[in-house]
C-alpha cells in the first residue's frame, strides 16, 4: 500500500496541516508502512457484523433544555491570541 | 516516621497519621516538595510544579483535618496528567500548541479531589497529546525511568508513573487510550487501572479518542488504587459518555480471598517474541494465584487479539484527527499570524505539532477521507465488535483475564524512536481493553535486570471489584509492591 507525494499533500491540506518537503516524504514512507499492516483486517469477513461505534450501552444522552450557567466570557478570550470586545479576531478569511 | 520519609507513604498509611493529626498536610506537602526538589533533576517526570497553590491547599486541609469529619482524601498530596485542565495553572498536553494555555475550568476529576482537599502538587510530564507508549514524543523533554535512568518510562502517562514511583506524590491520575497508564505503570513498577469506559467522567481530559480514553489512578498499591477510584468515579452530567451506574465502596473488595474465582489465561497473550523474564514472572504470579485457590484455566482463546493493533491504529487516529481539528491558533494555544486565516492555520499546526502527532492526524484524516472510509474506519468499527463479543464471551465462563502487561520490560531512550511500528507494538497486550471498553489492572509482579514487570488483569464492564480483589490478594502475598528504586 504505497501512496504518493501527491496523496499526501492532499491529506496535509484536508488536515490544514503545514508539512515541509522533507516532511512529505517521511509521512509518505510512514504512512506507506503502517497502512500495510492494516491490510492483516482484510482477513477477517465482516459482511455481517455491525459496527460498533464505541464500547458504551448509552444511547442518546438528554437533559432537560434548561438553562444554565456558562464560562464568563473575559475568562474564555483571556488565551486568545487576538480579540476585540467579546470577539475573537483572526486574519482575513477571504483575499 | 521521620520527617525525611514521610514521602514514601501511601494513602491509606498518611491517612491515619492525618485523622489523627501524628501528621499534618502541610509536613505532607513539604515533605513531597522535598522529594521532587531532590530528584526532578534526573527524572524529569513533570512540567509544572505548583508549589505555592499546593502549601495554600495544605493549609485549608490541615483545618478540615481539624474539625475531625474531613473526606478520605484529604491532605493527600498527587500530581496529575498535563492532559487534564486544571483552572488557572497551565496545561500543555505535552504540546507547543499549548504551550502557554491556561484553562478557566478544572476536569470534574480534579475538581472532585480538589473538593475533598487533595493537594494538587504538579502537573506530570507526557507523550505529545497522548499519542505515544514512552513519553519521548513530549514536545518538552524525556522522562527517565526511576529504576533506571537510560530507559523509558513508558508513555503516554509516563511523568505520572514514574513521578510515583520516585515518590514525588501519594498518587498520581493518568489517562489510558491504548495502554497509556497500563503500560507506564508496568514499566515503573506501580499499580495503575484503566476504569470501564464510562466509569469516570472524561469533562476536562482533553480528548484525544473520545471511544477509547479514561483516566485512571496510578497508586502504590491496590488499597490506595481503591481509595482513588471512590473519589473520582460516577456519572457527571458534562460527560454524556459517563455511565448512571452506583460506585461501590472499593475498598470493600480486598478481602484477600480468590477461593474459587476463574482465572482465564488467554494464549494469545503467551507469545514468541515476548521476554523470556517476563513470561516466567508472570507465570509465576498466576501460579502463586492458584496456590491461594483461584482456578486457572489455560485452554482459552482470543483469536480477534491479533487484529486489535490495525483496529486501534485507525480508530484512534481518526478521531485523533476531529478532535485535534480545534488547534487552530484561534481562541488559544501557539498561533503564527500569517496574510489569512488558512496560511495561519497551516502554518500554527505546522509548527506547533510534532511529528507523531501529525503522523497520527494524517493516518486518520486518510482512513476517514472519500473513498477511504469503508476499507479502514468501517471495517475496524466492525472488528471491534468482535473483539468486544470475544470479550463478552470469555468473561461469561471466567472472573477475570490474566497476562503480561507488555512483551518486554521498559526500553532504552532512543531504542524505538526511529521505527513507528515498533513503539506501536509495544502496545500489542494493552490496546484490545480500549477498544472492548472494559476494565484492567496492572500490577508489579517482578524484575528483570533491574526492570519492573507488569501482571495485567482483565475483567468484564463494571467489574472494577474483581480486578481490585484478585490484584490485591496477590499483593498482599508478594513483596513486589513495596520495593522502591534507589534514587
Amino acid at each position: 500500500m504505497s501512496l504518493s507525494n501527491e496523496e499526501v499533500r492532499h491529506i496535509a491540506w484536508l488536515a490544514r496541516l503545514g508539512v515541509t518537503d522533507a516532511e512529505v516524504e517521511r509521512f509518505r514512507e510512514d504512512l506507506s508502512v503502517i497502512l500495510e499492516h492494516f491490510r492483516a483486517l482484510e482477513e477477517l469477513d465482516t459482511n455481517s457484523v455491525p459496527a460498533a461505534a464505541h464500547a458504551s450501552l448509552l444511547h442518546n444522552v438528554l437533559r432537560d433544555d434548561v438553562q444554565a450557567a456558562s464560562l464568563p466570557s473575559d475568562e474564555v478570550l483571556a488565551n486568545a491570541p487576538d480579540s476585540e470586545d467579546s470577539l475573537f479576531r483572526v486574519p482575513p478569511i477571504l483575499e | 516516621m521521620s520527617g525525611d520519609q514521610l514521602h514514601t507513604l501511601s494513602i491509606h498509611a498518611a491517612r491515619k497519621l492525618l485523622h489523627s493529626r501524628e501528621l499534618s498536610a502541610h509536613e505532607l506537602t513539604e515533605a513531597c516538595l522535598e522529594r521532587v526538589d531532590q530528584v526532578e533533576l534526573r527524572l524529569r517526570a513533570l512540567l509544572t510544579v505548583c508549589a505555592d497553590s499546593a502549601l495554600a491547599q495544605a493549609d485549608e486541609a490541615d483545618r478540615e483535618l481539624a474539625t475531625g469529619d474531613a473526606a478520605p482524601l484529604t491532605g493527600i498530596p498527587f500530581i496529575a496528567k498535563d492532559l487534564l485542565c486544571t483552572r488557572g495553572i497551565r496545561t500543555t498536553c505535552g504540546s507547543r500548541i499549548l504551550e502557554g494555555f491556561v484553562p478557566p475550568y478544572d476536569a470534574t476529576v480534579i475538581e472532585r479531589l480538589l473538593r475533598q482537599h487533595a493537594i494538587m502538587l504538579a502537573k506530570a510530564n507526557m507523550d505529545e497529546f497522548a499519542m505515544g507508549s514512552s513519553t519521548e514524543h513530549s514536545a518538552y523533554f524525556p522522562t527517565h525511568n526511576p529504576w533506571n535512568l537510560d530507559c523509558v518510562p513508558g508513555g503516554s502517562s509516563g511523568g505520572s508513573a514514574a513521578a510515583l514511583a520516585a515518590d514525588e506524590a501519594l498518587f498520581s491520575l493518568g489517562s489510558d487510550t491504548g495502554g497509556s497508564i497500563r503500560q507506564p505503570a508496568g514499566f515503573c513498577g506501580v499499580v495503575g487501572l484503566k476504569p470501564t469506559y464510562g466509569r469516570v467522567s472524561r469533562y476536562g481530559l482533553v480528548a484525544f479518542a473520545s471511544s477509547l480514553d479514561q483516566v485512571g489512578p496510578f497508586a502504590k498499591d491496590v488499597e490506595d488504587c481503591a481509595l482513588v477510584m471512590n473519589a473520582i468515579s460516577g456519572q457527571c452530567p458534562h460527560d454524556s459518555t459517563s455511565a448512571p451506574v452506583a460506585v461501590p465502596d472499593f475498598a470493600t473488595f480486598l478481602t484477600g480471598d480468590v477461593r474459587g474465582l476463574k482465572i482465564g489465561v488467554p494464549r494469545e497473550y503467551f507469545i514468541e517474541g515476548m521476554q523470556p523474564e517476563v513470561r516466567r514472572s508472570v507465570e509465576e504470579a498466576i501460579a502463586l494465584l492458584e496456590r491461594m485457590g483461584a482456578s486457572v484455566h489455560r485452554d482459552v482463546s482470543l483469536p480477534s487479539t491479533k487484529y486489535a493493533l490495525a483496529a486501534y491504529y485507525i480508530i484512534a487516529p481518526s478521531e485523533a484527527s476531529a478532535n485535534l481539528a480545534r488547534y487552530d491558533g484561534v481562541k488559544y494555544g501557539f498561533a503564527r499570524r500569517l496574510a489569512t486565516t488558512e496560511e495561519s492555520v497551516n502554518a500554527t499546526r505546522g509548527e506547533g505539532f510534532g511529528q507523531e502527532v501529525k503522523r497520527r492526524i494524517m493516518l486518520g484524516t486518510y482512513a476517514l477521507s472519500s473513498g477511504y472510509y469503508d476499507a479502514y474506519y468501517l471495517k475496524a468499527q466492525k472488528v471491534r465488535h468482535l473483539i468486544s463479543e470475544e470479550f463478552k464471551r470469555a468473561f461469561a465462563e471466567y472472573d477475570v483475564l490474566a497476562m503480561p502487561t507488555s512483551p518486554t520490560v521498559a526500553f532504552e531512550l532512543g531504542a524505538k524512536t526511529n521505527d513507528p511500528m515498533q513503539m506501536y507494538l509495544s502496545d500489542v497486550f494493552t490496546l484490545p481493553v480500549n477498544i472492548a471498553g472494559i476494565p484492567a489492572l496492572s500490577l508489579p509482579c517482578g524484575f528483570a535486570g533491574g526492570l519492573p514487570v507488569g501482571l495485567q488483569l482483565m475483567a468484564d464492564r463494571f467489574r472494577e471489584d474483581l480486578l481490585l480483589k484478585v490484584g490485591h490478594a496477590y499483593e498482599q502475598a508478594t513483596e513486589w509492591h513495596l520495593q522502591r528504586p534507589s534514587l
